[in-house]
């Protein structure tokens, strides 16, 4: 018992450094969600069910273009599926006999960070670690989401512009500094955004919803990479935590 | 407007499912080094398709927007972090729109 409440509030004293990264980037995911016809109440409530930077501005964006059903599934499935390599990763950390009901909240609360934070803790892993990580940190998520929403419904028009970009400027501050140390993810980032660009203005492919072109191409992208440019097992940094988006929290921890 | 509530839900279901499935039924490591390639690169390729031309169309210039990728790739590359890149982003185009 006294165990849990030791790791818990160890979670919501380490989650705090992440909690600033996640405030910034929710505030420019929340002023996106307005832009997209959400309501400050809608917005706030993806943000506490999702717990995804990607994963809910490809919701967004494919409820700004009314997509099928069925697309909007596959769209979160795609680009949210490099949890499923977290996941498996924590079902090794967590102790054998953990229970269904934990083993569910550990899942529901995996982002970049939290991951990075957890596997970081020497031997097995306590769930209330997760617990505390995710209360101290998604709660501002949930708050940053919430402020921009409203920020979106209530500024003039060249402001809604400018600050349109905030997201885009933190998703290049996330992908450009590894395309700079390797080759590799840089030619798939030009290849991707010239893809990306043509499929949106060709003729005929132009009429795929923004939403369905997300699919598609990481689909066949990093599909086409995985078999051409297999990584090498020094490559695949997962296992420590610092991928792609956990970049945001140690920079934040670095700036204090 | 109700149909944001069933959007929001799938948005839900579908990260949830994905985020406890290893967790509960397989309980094993990814091993195969194809699928941890992909899983790998995912990130990457799914955030430039999501950032570019989206950055052109959300913003009332165009040019204003293709000045705002550039600027962040810049800042980016020379090691700017995570705020200074997305206020560089904002800057140019909230003063590159004052003109245009």
């Amino acid at each position: 018992m006294n165990n849990n409440k030791h790791w818990f509030l160890k979670g919501l004293k380490d989650g705090i450094p992440i909690a600033m990264g996640y405030f910034a980037v929710s505030f420019a995911l929340g002023f996106t969600a307005s832009s997209a016809g959400l309501t400050v109440f809608q917005a706030t409530l993806a943000s506490l069910l999702c717990n995804a930077s990607a994963g809910e501005y490809a919701g967004f964006v494919g409820i700004a273009s009314k997509v099928s059903y069925l697309t909007m599934a596959t769209m979160i499935a795609v680009v949210n599926i490099r949890y499923l390599l977290m996941s498996a990763s924590l079902s090794q950390k967590l102790p054998e006999e953990t229970s269904l009901p934990h083993r569910l909240l550990v899942g529901f609360w995996i982002t970049d960070e939290i991951f990075g934070a957890s596997v970081t803790v020497p031997g097995k892993l306590n769930p209330f670690y997760n617990y505390g990580l995710a209360i101290s940190s998604l709660s501002f998520w949930a708050l940053g989401t919430c402020l921009g929403a409203i920020v979106g419904n209530v500024v003039p028009d060249n402001i809604v512009s400018a600050l349109g970009v905030l997201l885009y400027g933190m998703f290049l501050a996330i992908i450009i500094p590894p395309a700079k140390e390797n080759r590799i993810v840089r030619f798939l980032i030009i290849l991707a955004m010239a893809s990306s660009f043509v499929f949106s203005k060709l003729p005929g492919l132009s009429s795929i919803s923004n939403g369905t072109r997300i699919s598609i191409l990481t689909i066949l992208i990093s599909g086409a990479a995985a078999f051409l440019f297999p990584i090498k097992e020094d490559e695949d940094k997962l296992e420590t935590g610092a991928d792609a988006s956990h970049a945001e929290a140690v920079e934040v921890e670095n700036a204090h | 407007m109700h149909t944001n509530y069933i959007y929001i839900f799938i948005m839900f279901a579908v990260s949830f499912i994905i985020r406890v499935l290893p967790l509960t039924l397989i309980r094993k490591e990814i091993k195969n080094i194809t699928i941890r390639s992909f899983l790998y690169y995912v990130p990457y390729v799914t955030l430039a398709v999501m950032t570019f031309p989206a950055i052109m169309e959300d913003t009332k210039s165009p040019v204003a927007g293709f000045c705002a990728l550039i600027v962040g790739i810049v800042t980016a590359w020379l090691g700017g972090g995570l705020f200074p890149t997305a206020i560089a982003c904002s800057a140019v185009v909230f003063v590159l729109e004052l003109f245009i």
